[in-house]
């Protein structure tokens, strides 16, 4: 009987293995992979016959300076990322809410979805002309209103702040999506009676359409729990230069000068292995927080 | 009483409507200006007198940006890495999705199957690791290396997967007393009923290949052999002129503003993402990119 039903069900899971066997290869070899953390990997030697040196790689993170400060670097940028990035497309779902006029509001929305859609490559083509100290269009607004110019991309004191304000501005739009189908979800009875009882549009929206969404704003603030370690590779990449690293440098970009430029493939394994690990763990919690308050599964 | 409240919902909704026209105009108006520098004459653009309308319109940047061959060779790279990446992850997406739509008694493992692909999302090896395994596999330098390691797109695969699992049920199960079998059903029924879902998912993949940069930059050594989205990384981002080798075109380039040139190809790059954009922004509401959110 047992034997029947793998000969019957054999079509299906030849369609699994299919698209197994590229994960296998391209996403489980990778994790073999990690053990180039313990050893003083040479490429020539290949995978299995570099040399061992347990934790000797970890250590020498541990004792290198920078450490402290890319790590210091990445929580900040992306604890600042994640808050700005749940109150400003909270904003802006509650004030297109507001907005009767269909044609305004799909307006709107078509136009601040958009940068969502172009990659940091090109966002940063734009950024870097648009912010530069000498001819950029946003120093030539402060120059006329009688500020002094700023150098935004080069100066350690505004890139964290910039990297911020720019993720907000490419996603802000995008993630409202979540938001506006939650709003469309509250029931319109609710209104009607609150308009009955005298509510004003402002106790409206503060005792049903705010209620009304609490929920998925805590899913979403769950969620994006996983990402303190996750400040933006694409982003920070595209945007940064030496005289920004004190500030701006994240795991992400310290593990690709190290391993990719500067060749240290053992040492740069260990800090992506760090930053994966402590990841998934804080992945884990926020989906297993997320499905036990929102029942939210992701299939 | 009244009448204070009309005034006070009066004045909200202007400063609503001017809030969100200036948010929005916050969006388009950087890259209104980069493409208002790509159409002006050198000579007003580097005196900054190009602000969101072109100065002294010409085609002079886009004709010099057409006539760069390293510029050309890598859109054709990119065009052959969208189809080819493309046609993979879409077949690799259904192919999925199928058999995971299936509940855990109409398939055994299933349950394992889905922790398996799931897991790549929660964990990975970390670029180090990938980076040697595609240089074991000897993938550098051939456009493998760019479509085989994301070929199976996990959260596509889940979209699809939900999507499915909407469907009627009844439909499969007729066309099984029907005796058709799975790979009929998914070909014939399944795949024509789901057309809005994987046009979606098409698209969203056709954008993602376009604009993914950075397995070009690592996995080519060749600086011939990078999509446009990684030349244009190392051209404009990381200023790299030393891609540019032919003396004749650097001596026009010293003609023409680097800075027009730059941002025509900035807006080249961008140009395939605004054209599908209208056709990708149709569905958005329709519930497909929601497919992960329900339940």
């Amino acid at each position: 009987m047992a034997h029947k039903r793998w000969a019957r069900e054999m079509p299906l899971h030849l369609l699994v293995w299919t698209g197994l066997a590229f994960v296998l290869v391209f996403c489980y070899g990778p994790m073999v992979g990690i053990v180039i953390a313990f050893q003083r990997f040479l490429p020539t030697n290949g995978l299995f016959n570099s040399r061992w040196i347990g934790f000797d790689n970890f250590r020498q993170i541990a004792e290198m300076p920078d450490t402290t400060r890319v790590i210091f670097n990445t929580v900040y940028i992306a604890v600042m990322k994640m808050v700005a990035g749940l109150i400003a497309p909270i904003t802006m779902a509650l004030l297109l809410n507001e907005i009767a006029q269909k044609a305004f509001k799909r307006t709107v929305q078509t136009i601040i979805y958009l940068p969502h859609f172009l990659s940091w490559v090109i966002l940063s083509g734009v950024l870097i002309d648009i912010l530069s100290p000498n001819f950029g269009i946003v120093n030539d607004l402060l120059g006329s209103l009688g500020m002094p110019h700023v150098y935004f991309l080069g100066d350690e004191k505004w890139f964290p702040f910039v990297l911020v304000g720019t993720d907000v501005w490419k996603e802000f739009g995008f993630s409202t999506i979540v938001f506006l189908a939650a709003l469309t979800g509250i029931n319109p009875a609710l209104y009607e009676a609150a308009v009955i009882d005298g509510a004003s549009r402002w106790k409206q929206t503060l005792y049903i359409t705010l209620p009304g969404i609490v929920p998925i704003m805590v899913l979403m603030a769950t969620l994006s729990l996983g990402n303190v370690l996750n400040a933006g590779f694409d982003q920070v990449f595209n945007l940064y230069n030496p005289s920004v690293y004190s500030t701006g440098d994240i795991l992400d970009t310290y593990v690709y000068r190290m391993g990719l430029q500067n060749f240290q493939f053992g040492v740069a394994t260990a800090v992506g292995l760090f930053k994966s690990a402590v990841s998934f763990v804080l992945i884990s919690v926020s989906y297993v927080l997320a499905y036990r308050f929102a029942n939210y599964r992701i299939f | 009483m009244v009448q204070h409240r009309t005034i006070g919902r009066l004045l909200f909704v202007s400063a609503n409507y001017l809030v969100l026209t200036v948010l929005a105009l916050l969006c388009i108006l950087p890259v209104v200006n980069v493409l208002a520098v790509s159409l002006s004459e050198g000579y007003y653009v580097g005196a900054g007198l190009v602000k969101l309308w072109p100065v002294g319109f010409t085609l002079k940047s886009y004709a010099f940006v057409a006539e760069t061959p390293e510029f050309i060779r890598s859109v054709w790279i990119s065009v052959e890495r969208v189809a080819l990446g493309g046609a993979l992850n879409m077949l690799l997406t259904v192919i999925v999705a199928y058999p995971l739509s299936k509940e855990a008694g109409q398939l055994r493992l299933r349950t394992l199957y889905v922790w398996l692909f799931v897991f790549t999302m929660l964990f990975s090896g970390g670029l180090i690791p990938t980076y040697v395994v595609i240089r074991e596999l000897h993938l550098l330098d051939t456009m493998w290396a760019l479509v085989l390691p994301g070929a199976v797109p996990i959260f596509n695969v889940i979209l699809l997967l939900n999507f499915f699992r909407s469907l009627p049920k009844e439909l499969e199960e007729a066309a099984h007393i029907d005796g058709a079998t799975y790979m009929q059903t998914l070909w014939r029924i399944i795949v024509p009923l789901s057309k809005p879902a994987l046009a979606t998912i098409t698209l969203f993949t056709i954008v993602a290949h376009w604009n993914e940069w950075f397995n070009g930059l690592i996995y080519m050594n060749m600086p011939e052999k990078y999509p446009l989205a990684s030349y244009l990384q190392t051209v404009i981002v990381q200023r790299d002129i030393s891609l540019t080798t032919d003396p004749m075109m650097m001596e026009r380039l010293a003609d023409l503003n680097n800075r027009s040139v730059k941002a025509a190809q900035i807006f080249l790059g961008a140009l395939p993402v605004f054209c599908v954009y209208p056709f990708l922004q149709r569905f958005f509401m329709s519930g497909i990119v929601m497919g992960s959110m329900k339940e």
